[in-house]
């Protein structure tokens, strides 16, 4: 769920470079098993047990991140057309297809290499139903062992005591024993504990970034940019000295950028003058990320904060993985990955988006695979509308699937929006100025 | 009584979106309640135990105008979210006291949040239940999810749940299931007296009704049905699979018989034969509910298969069990459960050399003629290769 820098090419500071190569190396060594011995886990983004994962000294493979690497170089719409000329439903999430269709033309990775078959194949199925099936459909093809973890909904908003222990029992004693057994090492809980600190260092570093939209002029962009900066710690590199370092140099980067008083950086370069302070909900569209991008930057318009940047887990209010108590913790941190929470909550964290951020509004990108994210959104809209009094606006896009991006229309709608956003301004100002 | 007089009232209640019959029924006693609930499987005994009565919502149907429902959902998510919000947003359902929203997929475990910000006086729950089916994992997890459904519903009504009173409970609906099952056994056995019309109908009733009201509607209209002599057609014998959740227009059921097949099983109610075999009313009542899900219940597209050997393999069971010539997978648009399980599902069916087709259905859908074709292709098709 989260991208590789490398396809945009904006102008690279040190931190870009770095993840760059971090997410590259990941590549590397997954295409190069069989001379660096090591054994492959695919798993999912949201509630991915990577620090678990690394301690057996296993790499990890997200198919998600595949279909955006894959959609960002133009390639899943062939993917998705010939997974639906197999059979698959053109209802159905577009990621799925975008697998589905990436094993049926050689399964390659980014790198032009073979990605070699799981050895594991590991679902935690946070936030979303269709990781269920997804997973049975992997299953089907590359019958390899496979283990489940289920992760119970926050249907009342809270994550109770019944609800973390069924986590922590499975897993005790279904996906520990499994990675043992598919790695050949014995658990080794103070690995464990040592990559889950690594975790909570990076994670501080993360929210600093992410926290430092509250400036005016906001040094981010916390949706398109931020997808960069959640690279490392959504994917195989949190619990990682790389990671580490990565959100160090980051933040270090991000304080100059306050200090200079500079905007975000975009693929035209640093941004002009902020004109409109905006918070997203819903994932981003892939493949046509970057024009997606443009229609923002070019009107002044950047994201202040973003609730798709908390999907592979919601750092910003407070949660921590917590290397004393590392199985419980693990079991919190799938548990409160941001589309596990019920729509309620999702819509108190928006109003607390709008509010400690400034925002002048709120835009919805609904996608048309993600039933998890999108269903219930209008009403998402309505709500924040009627709580906080800025407007909101919807726009429609697919994940991967290039069919549903019809750019005229999205242009449309946003420039239409951040007039209105104008005009609003424009009268409370007359308002305020007939006052006097 | 007939089974034309018994149909007639099943239709009535089929047609009646103020949910009438519910409402009289709690009327009756102040101590009762009214408990919603959504597709594909509750624990009605818990319910029942506390003196209250389990509706089942299945979204309007083909006559209920939605007009608020739409304001809520994009046109790419599926009908029976929207046609349930109508339900709500017209009053149809200001008698229901609780709301049961089942894990089945993310539209209906969103609207359960919805449901929150739209009815903050009613109660609302999301309904989890277990992937995993170890006793001792995902059994446990389960006991307690009931245990918190009793305490939450104990709170609502003032009722008290006991033990005793869900055993009691588990035999009336032992007693429901067995005759939901009979029902079937009979539609396989003689499905030129009993229709598919028939056996839909009567299901779709014991949603809105008292559970011993309907057990006593199965009786009569078995030993009705029993008695008929209609003509046998030559209509080939198949199973719809993928319709557990928004159900079509019952047009589009009569269709599909019309065109030549007798439908001799299908998925669209689950929730009473969700559990497959008779729950032991002697012992912990959660504990046998729970046992009952994790090691004896139906499949659906709504569970995770834990063994891909296992994929399709219900279903394939279903349609050697019941002498069945082809499968017509049949789902709502946009339903990601049945659809990203269907490829799977067709998978085994190739394997065995089992006919089959798909079509989506809307529960609004109109025009029946494009089905009935196909539909009627698949019949002859198969009549010409058997
Ligand atoms: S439906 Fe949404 S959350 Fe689920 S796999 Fe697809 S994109 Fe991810
Ligand atoms: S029809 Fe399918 S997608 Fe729609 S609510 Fe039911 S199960 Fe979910």
């Amino acid at each position: 769920m989260s991208a590789n820098i490398e396809t945009l090419d904006p102008q690279k500071d040190s931190s870009m470079l770095m993840q760059k190569e971090m997410i590259n190396s990941n590549y590397d060594a997954l295409t190069d098993t069989a001379n660096n011995g090591k054994k492959v886990c695919s798993t999912f983004v949201p509630g991915n047990l990577n620090e678990l994962i690394q301690s057996f000294g296993m790499l990890n493979n997200l198919p998600e991140t595949n279909a955006i690497q894959n959609a960002m170089r133009q390639q899943s719409g062939g993917m998705i057309q010939s997974a639906e000329r197999m059979g698959h439903s053109e209802d159905v999430c577009t990621y799925v297809k975008a697998d589905i269709g990436m094993m049926s033309k050689g399964n390659i990775a980014p790198n032009g290499k073979p990605m070699p078959n799981p050895d594991l194949l590991l679902l935690s199925y946070t936030g979303c139903f269709t990781f269920m099936k997804w997973f049975e459909l992997l299953r089907q093809e590359y019958k390899c062992p496979t283990v489940m973890l289920q992760v119970p909904y926050q249907g009342d908003g809270e994550v109770t005591q019944n609800m973390r222990d069924f986590v922590v029992k499975q897993l005790k004693e279904e996906v520990i024993p499994a990675l043992e057994q598919v790695s050949g090492n014995k658990f080794d809980i103070d690995a464990l504990r040592e990559q889950m600190r690594r975790s909570a260092q990076a994670e501080d570093d993360l929210v600093w970034v992410l926290e430092s939209a509250k400036n005016k002029p906001s040094p981010i962009d916390a949706y398109f940019g931020a997808i960069y900066y959640l690279g490392p710690m959504f994917t195989a590199f949190r619990g990682t000295q790389q990671a580490v370092d990565y959100y160090k140099v980051l933040r270090q980067e991000i304080e100059q950028r306050i200090k200079n008083g500079q905007g975000p950086i975009t693929p035209g370069g640093s941004m002009g003058k902020e004109k409109y302070r905006i918070v997203m909900e819903g994932p981003p569209n892939w493949t046509n990320f970057r024009e997606f991008w443009k229609m923002f930057y070019d009107e002044g318009a950047v994201v202040v904060a973003s609730t798709y940047t908390k999907v592979g887990g919601v750092y910003d209010q407070g949660f921590r993985h917590d290397a004393d108590n590392p199985l419980e913790s693990l079991a919190d941190y799938c548990l409160g990955c941001y589309t596990n929470r019920n729509l309620p909550k999702r819509v108190d964290m928006l109003e607390k988006y709008v509010k400690d951020y400034e925002a002048d509004g709120l835009l919805i990108n609904s996608i048309k695979s993600c039933n998890s994210f999108s269903a219930g959104q209008l009403m998402m809209m309505q709500e924040i509308e009627k709580r906080t009094g800025v407007p909101g606006a919807f726009v429609e896009t697919d994940l991967v699937d290039p069919r549903y991006f019809s750019a005229a229309n999205v242009k449309n709608r946003l420039e239409s929006y951040f007039q209105m956003i104008e005009q609003r301004r424009q009268g409370q100002s007359n308002m305020i100025a007939s006052a006097r | 009584m007939s089974t034309v007089d018994i149909i007639k009232r099943c239709e009535e209640l089929y047609e009646d979106t103020y949910f009438t019959a519910a409402r009289e029924w709690k009327a009756a006693d102040p101590s009762r309640k009214v408990i919603g609930y959504m597709p594909v499987y509750v624990p009605r005994e818990i319910m029942h135990a506390g003196n209250m009565m389990s509706l089942g919502i299945l979204g309007g149907g083909d006559n209920l105008e939605v007009i608020h429902g739409d304001a809520y959902y994009q046109s790419y998510i599926c009908r029976i979210p929207r046609s349930t919000i109508e339900l709500g947003k017209t009053g149809r359902l200001d008698f229901v006291d609780g709301m049961l929203f089942p894990s089945i997929c993310d539209v209906i475990r969103n609207l359960s949040g919805m449901w929150k910000l739209m009815f903050p006086e009613t109660y609302v729950r999301y309904f989890d239940v277990p992937q995993n089916y170890q006793d001792d994992i995902g059994g446990n997890y389960y006991v307690a999810e009931l245990q918190e459904l009793r305490e939450g519903l104990e709170k609502l009504s003032g009722n008290k749940i006991t033990d005793e009173a869900i055993r009691n409970s588990i035999q009336i609906y032992n007693i429901n299931r067995n005759l939901i099952r009979e029902l079937y056994d009979l539609r396989s056995e003689m499905p030129h007296n009993v229709s598919s019309n028939d056996v839909y109908l009567l299901n779709r009733a014991g949603m809105v009704i008292p559970v011993e009201e309907h057990n006593e509607m199965l009786r009569d209209y078995m030993d009705a049905a029993m008695r008929l002599d209609n003509p046998k057609r030559d209509n080939c014998r198949i199973i719809i699979n993928g319709s557990f959740c928004e159900q079509p227009p019952l047009n589009l059921i009569r269709s599909i018989e019309l065109a030549g097949c007798y439908i001799v099983d299908d998925d669209y109610m689950l929730v009473n034969r969700w559990l497959l075999n008779e729950v032991p009313s002697e012992g912990n009542p959660l504990q046998n509910l729970a046992d009952a899900f994790i090691h004896e219940s139906a499949d659906s597209a709504a569970k995770y298969c834990d063994r891909h050997e296992d994929v399709g393999m219900y279903l394939l069971g279903t349609v050697k069990e019941r002498q069945a010539e082809g499968v017509i997978f049949a789902a709502p648009s946009f339903c990601d459960p049945a659809l990203l399980e269907r490829p799977m599902l067709t998978d085994r069916m190739k394997e065995h050399d089992i006919p089959h087709i798909s079509f989506k259905y809307a529960e609004n859908s109109g025009q029946m003629q494009p089905i009935r074709e196909q539909a009627g292709t698949f019949a002859d098709s198969i009549k010409l290769w058997s």
